[in-house]
């Protein structure tokens, strides 16, 4: 029953002072054996709170700061705080992931927003207060991992501590009397049990050997506190790997319409976010072509009938202008590995083909148009900008149905992801797109106060509904739309992280420290041997663990089964008269 | 890809049904030990006060043990009754609870059908949705919770925890019905097998020590009112260990279930690179796991923290848990992510 911190193991006066001062009370060997500063600082807090603050001085401050800092009970607290302040990045919208739904989230919540906004609730993993708790943590880390690394070290390499007087104190213990006719000495016997130490895993020491009492000294499991430290320090590793690739790594979204191509370039994409030391020359300069895109739905499912099975996606790509074109096939769950990033497929939809002709009869705009899926039968939204038509500007918006099916009440729905009766619904404006400024705007967003519905009152001449291959005359001579063809596109991330294998290599370390440090029991053992007035040796052991070992009482067991097979196996009667002997195991 | 096997689907849901109402027998059962095994109780009474009058032998022979750690040893105070802290089977015949082991048994064998039967209906491992992935996680609660009987006498943890799986298989069929279908192109990958089981198993770990956590505030309770003198109430926690070693045994569990739950998130985070093409993005989801993270990193901490010991180590254990739940529950349903693999339309 040692494996708490709670455990009741008050040191006898007499205990040796090393293990004694592990044992001193809950808090210490807790604290020794599992917390992150030296024991001293949490064990004593009135005498913290005794010290008047102005008899410190500047650097007594320091060091106060600086001890309460890397004490458990701030750990623990900033643990905490940490796992609060996570929170609100669940419950509002975060700019780094949807800068669009912060911005609509803004503009729904005028009054509220903008101080949700002040607090940095919308950057909540970047914001000052939630780098403020992490980096005084990790502060904290470093401030106990170094003395505890120095302490380590220095345990390593010196000798299990001296031989507790009273070995019966210790949490576990036993006992045992050897017959003289054994002929096992007590010198023996120490030097029989510190070879079955070594043999189990410990490091030993046989000490006294010409005195009265002689005894081996042994302790393992050194690896627990290595395994806790290379943990802590792996959180650090991990922290530095992801603020590399925060710092040299690149990413960016491009859309890519079947028989298009992109080319690894500044201009090729559609949005890029560089890390802060990116440089324009990292991009390597080579280029896909997306050949064709097939997509599987289920139909065979009554439940999940046009639930998507597959995407594959056929690309040419080229490493470099100069080189040979291959074939490569991307999916979900598989990335395209080429110039130094990863190219990944987060998503697909329709771009119909449309061709638009302006007030002069001239083609103002001819090929696909993106279209935005929002649900499992790719009902898309589209919205089409004609900035070249004259004499008028025109802009339309509406939603692509890939099956459309008309509701007795004369509304449209999409009833099937595949493309079995492609319709557009769109609503025509005229006038100025807003466009020639040069302000970016959102392709997907018509912004409609600069524009004049061609819809009037009671005349709805402006909006139309087209299937495959029809046209609509558009009112009042501003042109024609129409609907040619129909073709699939990609939505592509492609992402550079040189950060990436650190995190890995980190991560792994923690793991494998996290399992040393909580599974590997760290234990001391004492054997000591003494030879009775009646001639019989006795030996004697007690076990010690330093942190938590529910093992503990196991080992005591083995040791016990250990010696009897060393010293009495040979000797069935005369263990038999031992049996009795043997002594009863100290509760 | 083969065919769903629909027939042998909706064989799976009528398994997991016989199965949860097996376990509410059982359940009941369980109940039925605690509450009225006063014979029981009895019998444990008299053993305790046996074995105690013979440890204060004992404690008188060891020349002068501290009073604290005669104390500890015998379960916080004399005054307290508390079951062996060991867990080891007794002598005492607990019929009640025989029958629901037994019945539990018969249960988790029906689970066992249904979670198969599903697996092959689908030709994948059946943990592709929330459905899916209550009912393995209920047979895993039952399974270690089995497993762990063969070595201890938890059979006090078992109204709690098939409690629990009940609770977890009505969910799966009232809450989150979802017919046996093929995976969405998102959820086809090796990690679904790696990240998911192994996040099952640590759910399910979390599960037994919420359990254990939950006792261990009630013993404490109850053993502070002893101390104080007043009247004892919840007669069945004599069937309970003490406070303090539902809390070591809690932590031991629990350490195991943060080092699965710590390779769940690094799984996950290589499953995400591999599908998003970022290993970390606070996706909803993502944030919840963290903080379910940090909560039982605290909880660790905090048992090795003066003052955080015992009852506030159980509350954090709690806390955890409860996150766990939640994000499980409302951030799969109420929260837009990436990881919206729900099932429910």
């Amino acid at each position: 029953m040692s494996e708490t911190p709670k455990t009741p193991e008050t040191p006898a006066s007499d205990a040796p002072p090393t293990p004694g001062r592990e044992q001193a009370g809950p808090a210490g060997k807790a604290d020794a054996a599992r917390g992150w500063g030296p024991a001293k600082k949490d064990k004593m807090p009135s005498a913290k709170n005794d010290v008047a603050l102005p008899a410190l001085g500047f650097v007594g401050t320091l060091r106060w700061i600086w001890t309460q800092l890397t004490s458990m009970r701030t750990a623990l607290f900033l643990l905490l705080l940490l796992a609060v302040a996570a929170v609100p990045g669940s419950l509002f919208p975060q700019r780094p992931a949807n800068p669009a739904v912060v911005t609509q989230y803004l503009t729904d919540n005028p009054e509220t927003g903008p101080w949700l906004d002040r607090f940095q609730l919308f950057d909540v993993y970047s914001s000052v207060w939630f780098s403020a708790i992490y980096l005084l943590l990790f502060i904290s880390l470093i401030g106990c991992v170094v003395p505890r690394a120095v302490q380590h070290w220095k345990a390593m390499r010196s000798q299990p501590p001296r031989t507790p007087r009273r070995l019966s104190r210790l949490p576990e213990y036993g006992s045992m009397a050897l017959p003289s006719n054994l002929e096992v000495t007590r010198e023996s016997a120490v030097d029989d049990a510190a070879r079955l130490l070594k043999r189990r895993g410990y490091r030993v020491e046989v000490r006294g050997k010409d005195g009265a009492m002689p005894s081996v000294g042994a302790e393992r499991g050194f690896l627990k506190e290595i395994g806790n430290l290379v943990f802590h320090v792996s959180l650090i590793g991990v922290l530095v790997s992801v603020a590399v690739g925060g710092l040299f790594g690149y990413r960016g979204q491009k859309i890519i319409v079947e028989g298009e191509s992109f080319v690894n370039t500044l201009v090729g994409y559609d949005n890029f976010s560089p890390g802060s030391n990116f440089h324009e020359d990292q991009l390597e300069p080579y280029s896909m072509q997306l050949d064709s895109f097939d997509v599987v739905f289920d139909r065979e499912s009554d439940t999940h009938y046009g639930q998507p099975l597959d995407f594959t996606a056929v690309l040419t790509t080229k490493e470099s202008p100069e080189a040979e074109p291959e074939q490569q096939t991307l999916k979900v769950n598989e990335p395209l590995s080429i110039g130094g990033t990863s190219v990944y497929l987060v998503g697909n939809g329709y771009a119909p083909v449309v061709t638009i002709r302006d007030g002069d009869g001239n083609i103002a705009l001819q090929g696909p148009v993106v279209s935005v899926p929002n649900d499992g039968a790719y009902t898309s939204t589209m919205v089409v900008k004609v900035p070249d038509a004259q004499p008028e500007q025109l802009g339309f918006v509406g939603f692509f149905l890939p099956t459309a099916v008309e509701g007795s009440d004369g509304v449209a729905v999409g009833s099937d992801p595949d493309p079995f009766n492609p319709r557009l619904y769109l609503n025509g404006y005229y006038g100025d797109l807003g466009l020639d400024e040069g302000d970016p705007k959102n392709v997907y967003v018509l912004d409609t106060s600069t524009l004049t519905s061609m819809s009037d009152g009671e005349d709805e001449a402006g909006e139309f509904s087209l299937g495959a291959y029809e046209s609509y005359e558009l009112p009042n001579g501003l042109g024609s739309v129409t609907f040619d063809g129909l073709k699939r596109y990609v939505a592509l991330d492609i992402d550079h992280d040189p950060g990436q294998a650190g995190a890995l290599v980190f991560s792994t370390l923690a793991i494998i420290g996290l399992s040393a440090s909580l599974f590997i029991g760290r234990r001391r053992v004492w054997v000591r041997a003494g030879t009775h007035e009646d001639g019989r040796t006795m030996v004697e052991w007690g076990l010690l663990a330093r942190g938590e070992d529910p093992r503990l009482e196991g080992e005591s067991a083995a040791l016990r089964k250990l010696f009897e097979k060393e010293w009495l196996a040979n000797q069935d009667q005369q263990a038999d008269n031992n049996k009795s002997a043997v002594g009863v195991k100290n509760s | 890809m083969p065919s769903i096997d629909e027939t042998l689907g909706q064989y799976s849901e009528l398994f997991i049904l016989l199965a949860a109402m097996a376990y509410t027998v059982a359940f009941i059962a369980f109940c039925w030990d605690l509450a009225t095994s006063s014979k029981t109780i009895r019998s444990v009474e008299s053993r305790l006060a046996r074995e105690q009058s013979e440890q204060k032998v004992l404690a008188g022979a060891g020349a002068g043990a501290s009073a604290t750690g005669s104390a500890g040893k015998a379960g916080a105070g004399a005054s307290v009754e508390t079951a062996d802290e060991a867990m080891v089977y007794t002598k005492e015949r607990r019929v009640a609870a025989r029958i629901g082991v037994a019945i539990t048994i018969v249960a988790a064998l029906v689970h066992t059908a249904g979670v198969i039967s599903r697996a092959i209906a689908a030709h994948r491992v059946p943990w592709g949705n929330m459905y899916e992935f209550c009912t393995t996680g209920g047979l895993v609660v039952a399974v270690v919770f089995l497993l762990v009987l063969t070595r201890k006498d938890v059979r006090f943890l078992g109204s709690f925890v098939i409690g629990l799986v009940v609770i977890m298989l009505c969910a799966a069929a009232i809450g989150f019905p979802t017919p046996v279908a093929h995976l969405v192109p998102a959820l086809q990958s090796y990690w679904l097998i790696i990240h998911v089981s192994i996040a099952v198993i640590a759910s399910a770990l979390f599960t037994l020590t919420f359990a254990m956590s939950v006792l261990q505030l009630l013993q404490a309770n109850r053993e502070a009112r002893a101390r104080a003198g007043q009247p004892e109430r919840m007669g069945f926690l004599r069937l309970v260990p003490s406070a303090l070693s539902l809390e070591n045994f809690a932590y031991r569990v629990n350490a195991i279930a943060f080092v699965l739950w710590t390779f769940t998130l690094m799984a996950g985070a290589i499953w995400a690179e591999k599908a998003w093409g970022r290993y970390w993005g606070w996706d909803t989801k993502e944030v919840w796991t963290f903080v379910i993270w940090v909560v039982y990193a605290g909880y660790l901490h905090a048992r090795a923290t003066r003052g955080w010991t015992g009852t506030r180590a159980a509350w954090l254990s709690i806390v955890g848990y409860l996150c766990v739940v939640f994000n499980f529950t409302i951030v799969n349903v109420f929260f837009s992510g990436l990881h919206s693999y729900s099932g429910i339309q």
